[in-house]
């Protein structure tokens, strides 16, 4: 009795890791569970309120003067990145270019619920019915948090970059080396292998996703370069460095959708309009008409 | 006391699913026992009817669907833990409660090994130290859910 139920299980683990048959399965279960979800994220949120209404007066006017001040920084930036945006802009039609990215983003909340401590996963609020597909990039604030690994009607899982199975292409911004980033299943750390021992790095080097692979967009801050050592062969440098996101599981993270997918993927420079910021669910960048018509022009 | 009308066991099944679900910070991540092994260790000890190897597969499955688990690891988890308790019953269930505690350890660590098998074999890598924490956690959590079930259970019994 135990060999059968231990031999379907196997069957089941393997098919599920193997293939997709069962996703059907889990998604029309999904919804099933979901008011367990909602159960169990119950006591965060009525925590987080709670706390929120003893915060005294003081500390919400330090906060409230953080965030202003943050918000004038955010503008000024803004401010200049539209202009640098324009002139991109300018130079793409110049070139009559097709590297015109079409993205769009969507606010989505994570759901507080703990799947699996060493498992680096989290739930998120939107799923099939807003359009989410497996795939899709997530970021917050200050840089690239994961993929959606899957999806059920009204909720989807995303994989965080820490996770050890999950890796991203990204590149120094200082030297436009190329490498990937795997996860080490510590949330505060990425490790990048397999760099030559004459490439150029340093402790302290930014990241970005290079947008090869084409799941992230070109140009997201990923991380930091903490740390250099040689590996084992003493052949190829091992790099570790901090995520720039902030990779716990609670807050707001933005899913950003390349509306179609475009063989070269260019910086996701339209994310700095402040009129769009405003509201989070729209085309951000429907960028380019002029650049897409030249395109069009081209292939005749 | 009406309201404790409703039947143990369904009742710590889904306490224990909802726990597992709760968030913790995440410096405390690794301290979160295995609620529904714990629950699942008892009923099997206490009554097959309702520990037995089929009920504890299809709770896994349940789990496994609502953890985002690989279909079948819970499932596999628990039929181990529950083949290895019906094997060792009647010896378990006279144990003091300290030596239950050691068994019901022994048990976890050994879930604890499967687990890392089977995600060593479906290709995620090793999970970092505190990993081992949740047996200990679940090994001094063991006398008191055990008091806690039993009078429930014989409440519910009782007042059926």
């Amino acid at each position: 009795m135990l060999l059968f139920y231990l031999s379907f299980a196997i069957v089941l683990m393997v098919t599920d890791h193997r293939t997709d048959a069962l996703g059907r399965l889990r998604q029309s279960a999904g919804l099933l569970l979901q008011p367990m979800y909602s159960l169990a994220s119950l006591p965060a949120s009525l925590a987080g309120e709670i706390a929120a209404g003893w915060h005294s007066r003081d500390q919400l006017q330090i906060e409230r003067d953080a965030a202003q001040r943050e918000l004038l920084v955010a503008r000024a930036q803004l401010d200049r990145l539209q202009a640098v945006q324009r002139e991109n802009q300018h130079l793409r039609e110049l070139l009559g270019g097709t590297r015109g990215l079409q993205m769009g983003v969507q606010l989505a909340n994570v759901v507080d619920v703990d799947l699996d401590p060493f498992r680096h996963r989290i739930v998120i609020d939107v799923g099939e019915q807003d359009g989410v597909r497996d795939g899709l990039a997530l970021i917050d604030a200050h840089g690239v948090v994961g993929q959606v690994l899957s999806v059920s009607p009204t909720r989807s899982t995303v994989l965080l970059i820490s996770d050890p199975s999950h890796g991203v292409p990204v590149q120094v911004v200082r030297t436009g080396l190329r490498v990937v980033a795997f996860g080490t299943g510590e949330t505060d750390r990425l490790r990048l292998p397999n760099i030559p021992q004459s490439a150029d790095i340093r402790v302290g080097d930014a990241l970005v996703t290079s947008g090869l692979g084409g799941r992230f967009p070109a140009g997201l801050p990923v991380a930091t370069v903490m740390s250099l050592r040689p590996d084992d062969t003493r052949l190829f440098v091992i790099a570790e460095a901090t995520p720039s996101a902030t990779l716990d599981r609670s807050g707001q993270l933005l899913l950003l959708w390349a509306t179609e997918p475009t063989l070269e993927m260019g910086p996701p420079i339209e994310l700095g309009d402040p009129t769009l910021r405003a509201q989070p669910d729209v085309d951000v960048a429907s960028e380019d008409t002029g650049g897409d018509a030249a395109a069009r022009e081209a292939r005749r | 006391m009406r309201l404790l009308r409703v039947p143990a066991f369904p009742l710590s099944v889904f306490l224990a699913l909802w726990f597992g679900l709760l968030p913790m910070p995440i410096w405390a991540a690794g301290f979160k026992p295995w609620w529904l092994a714990l629950v699942m260790i008892y009923w099997s000890l206490e009554s097959p009817r309702y520990g037995g190897l089929g009920r504890l597969f299809l709770i896994g499955l349940l789990a496994d669907l609502l953890f985002g688990t690989l279909l079948g690891e819970q499932a596999l988890r628990l039929c181990i833990l529950g083949f290895l308790i019906l094997r060792f019953r009647a010896r378990l269930r006279f144990f003091p409660m300290w030596q239950q505690s050691l068994a019901v350890f022994g048990l976890l660590m050994n879930d604890r090994m499967v687990v890392l098998m089977v995600r060593g074999l479906s290709g995620e890598g090793l999970p970092p130290w505190e990993f081992w924490i949740s047996p200990w956690v679940g090994m001094a959590l063991w006398p008191w859910l055990f008091l806690l079930l039993d009078s429930a259970r014989l409440r519910s019994r009782g007042k059926a």
